[in-house]
C-alpha cells in the first residue's frame, strides 16, 4: 500500500467518491459558519464594518498562492512518475486557483476603495497578485490549445515549474521595484499574533472551509476529467470499430 | 554547431527583412510615444526608460515564433534532433542566431532610441549595458516559449501570453538600473540582478526548452 496506487484511476475515483460528500459538507458547514460568524463581528475602530471583507480576502489570497504549489507538486508528480491522475488533478486545479487569485484582487479593490482611497494600486502585493492571475491564465491557454492529452500534460508541466521560479522572481522583483501600500500579514507565525481574538477565530474557521472548499472543487473537476478522459477512449474505440 | 549558427543567421537575413524588422518596430513605438503622451521632454525623459526597455520586449516578441516554427514545418526540426548536437545545444544555437538578428541590433541602436526619447545623457551607457545583459534572457525565454507553442496552429498569441509574465523580472531590474544612472545613483544592485537571472536564464532554460521540443516532436 503506497500513496502511488491512486494514480490508477479506478482506485482513485473509488476514493475520492467516499471522500467527495465529507469534503463538500465540511466546506459548506466551515465557510457558511465562518462567513457568517465573521459578519456578525463587531465593527473596527478604525476601518468599521469594511473589516469584514477579510474573512473572504485572506482565505482567497492564501489559496490563490497554496494551489499554485500544489500544482506545481502535482506538475512535478507527473513529469517524474507519469501519473495521469497527478497531470488531471493539476488540470482540475488551475481554474480554481485563477478565481481565487481573481477574488482577492476583486475584494482588495473593493476593500482599497474606502480605506485608501483608490481601487488599485501598484503595490508589490497586488502586483504580484497580477502576476500570478496571468500566469494562470496561459497555463489555462495553453492546456486548451494543445490536442494531444499527453503532450498538453508535459508542456504545461514544464511551463507550470519555469512559471513557479519566475512568479517567485516576479514577487521579489516589484518588492525591489516599489515600496508597497499594503499592511503585512494579517496572520503570522513569527511575530505572533497581531489580530484581536474576535476576528481571528472566525478567519481560521474561513480559511478552513476555504481549503475544504478547494479539495470538494478539485476532486469534482478531477473526477469530471477522468470521466471525460474515459468518454473520449470509448468514442475513440467506436469509430474504430 | 558554427555551420547551424551560420545557416539561421542566413535565413534570417534573407527571409524578407526579418533582420532589421524588429529595429524598425522599435522605431515606430518610439515614435508612437510622443504622440501619444505628449512631447514635452520632461515627461519622456521620466518614462524614457520603462519604454526602450518595453519596446525591447515586443520587439524581440515579434519575431519569436520565427525561432523554431520554420524549421518544424519543414521538417529540418526533426533533422536537427537526430543530430549529433544535443538538442539542448540546438536551443542555445537558435537562441543565439535570434539575439544576434533581434538583440544585438537593438542594443546597438538603443542610444539612438533614447535621444529619441529625451533620455539624459549620462544615462546612455546604462541603456546599452543593461540592454546587453539583459536581452540575452529575453531571447533565451522567448527559445522557451517557442519551443512550447511550436506545434499549434494558433501559436502566436498564446506565445505572448506564456512569455511576457516571463519577460516581467528582466524589465523591471534592466529598466531600474537606466532609472539609476539616468539619476546618477548605485546601479550595482539592479545591475547585479539583472545579470543573475540572465545566467540562471542561460543556464537552465535550454533543458526546459529541449524537453518542450521533445515533446512537440513525439
Amino acid at each position: 500500500m503506497s500513496i502511488w496506487e491512486y494514480a490508477n484511476p479506478v482506485k482513485f475515483m473509488r476514493t475520492s467518491g467516499a471522500i467527495l460528500p465529507w469534503a463538500v459538507a465540511g466546506a459548506a458547514l466551515c465557510t457558511v459558519s465562518g462567513l457568517v460568524w465573521g459578519f456578525l463581528t463587531p465593527e473596527d475602530y478604525k476601518q468599521g464594518s469594511t473589516v469584514k471583507i477579510v474573512f473572504i480576502h485572506v482565505p482567497a489570497a492564501m489559496m490563490a498562492i497554496n494551489i499554485w504549489v500544489m500544482m506545481l507538486v502535482a506538475s512535478l508528480i507527473w513529469l517524474i512518475r507519469r501519473h495521469h491522475v497527478s497531470a488531471l488533478a493539476a488540470k482540475a486545479a488551475a481554474p480554481v486557483g485563477a478565481v481565487m487569485t481573481l477574488i482577492a484582487l476583486a475584494t482588495g479593490a473593493i476593500w482599497g476603495q474606502p480605506m485608501w482611497g483608490t481601487w488599485w494600486e501598484w503595490d508589490p502585493r497586488l502586483t504580484s497578485f497580477l502576476i500570478l492571475f496571468l500566469f494562470y491564465v496561459g497555463y489555462i491557454a495553453l492546456w486548451s490549445a494543445v490536442e494531444d492529452p499527453d503532450s498538453a500534460a508535459d508542456l504545461t508541466g514544464w511551463l507550470c515549474l519555469v512559471g513557479s521560479v519566475f512568479a517567485l522572481l516576479s514577487r521579489y522583483a516589484v518588492l525591489f521595484w516599489n515600496q508597497g501600500l499594503h499592511q503585512g500579514a494579517s496572520l503570522s507565525v513569527a511575530e505572533g499574533e497581531r489580530m484581536s481574538a474576535v476576528y481571528r477565530y472566525p478567519l481560521y474557521l474561513s480559511m478552513l472551509g476555504f481549503f475544504l472548499l478547494f479539495v470538494a472543487l478539485l476532486l469534482i473537476r478531477t473526477r469530471t476529467e477522468i470521466r471525460r478522459r474515459r468518454l473520449a477512449a470509448l468514442q475513440a474505440r467506436e469509430a474504430r470499430a | 554547431m558554427i555551420a547551424l549558427l551560420m545557416r539561421d543567421l542566413t535565413l534570417a537575413t534573407r527571409a524578407g527583412g526579418g533582420f532589421g524588422l524588429g529595429l524598425a518596430f522599435f522605431l515606430i513605438l518610439c515614435t508612437l510615444v510622443p504622440f501619444g503622451v505628449g512631447p514635452q521632454g520632461g515627461t519622456l525623459a521620466l518614462i524614457a526608460p520603462g519604454i526602450l526597455w518595453v519596446g525591447a520586449l515586443l520587439a524581440c516578441l515579434l519575431s519569436l515564433d520565427r525561432i523554431f516554427a520554420l524549421d518544424h514545418e519543414d521538417g529540418s526540426l526533426d533533422l536537427l534532433a537526430t543530430s549529433p548536437i544535443p538538442l539542448e545545444g540546438v536551443v542555445v544555437l537558435k537562441a543565439a542566431a535570434h539575439w544576434l538578428t533581434t538583440g544585438l541590433p537593438l542594443v546597438v541602436a538603443a542610444p539612438l532610441f533614447g535621444l529619441l526619447l529625451h533620455l539624459p545623457a549620462a544615462a546612455a551607457p546604462w541603456l546599452i549595458l543593461s540592454m546587453l545583459i539583459g536581452t540575452p534572457a529575453l531571447s533565451m525565454l522567448g527559445a522557451f516559449g517557442a519551443a512550447i507553442t511550436v506545434g499549434l496552429r494558433r501559436g502566436g498569441l498564446l506565445l505572448s501570453l506564456l512569455v511576457l509574465p516571463l519577460y516581467i523580472p528582466t524589465l523591471i531590474f534592466g529598466a531600474e538600473v537606466i532609472r539609476r544612472g539616468a539619476e546618477g545613483g548605485s546601479t550595482v544592485t539592479p545591475l547585479a540582478f539583472l545579470a543573475g537571472i540572465t545566467a540562471a536564464v542561460l543556464a537552465l532554460m535550454p533543458f526546459a526548452a529541449a524537453a518542450a521540443l521533445r515533446v512537440n516532436l513525439r
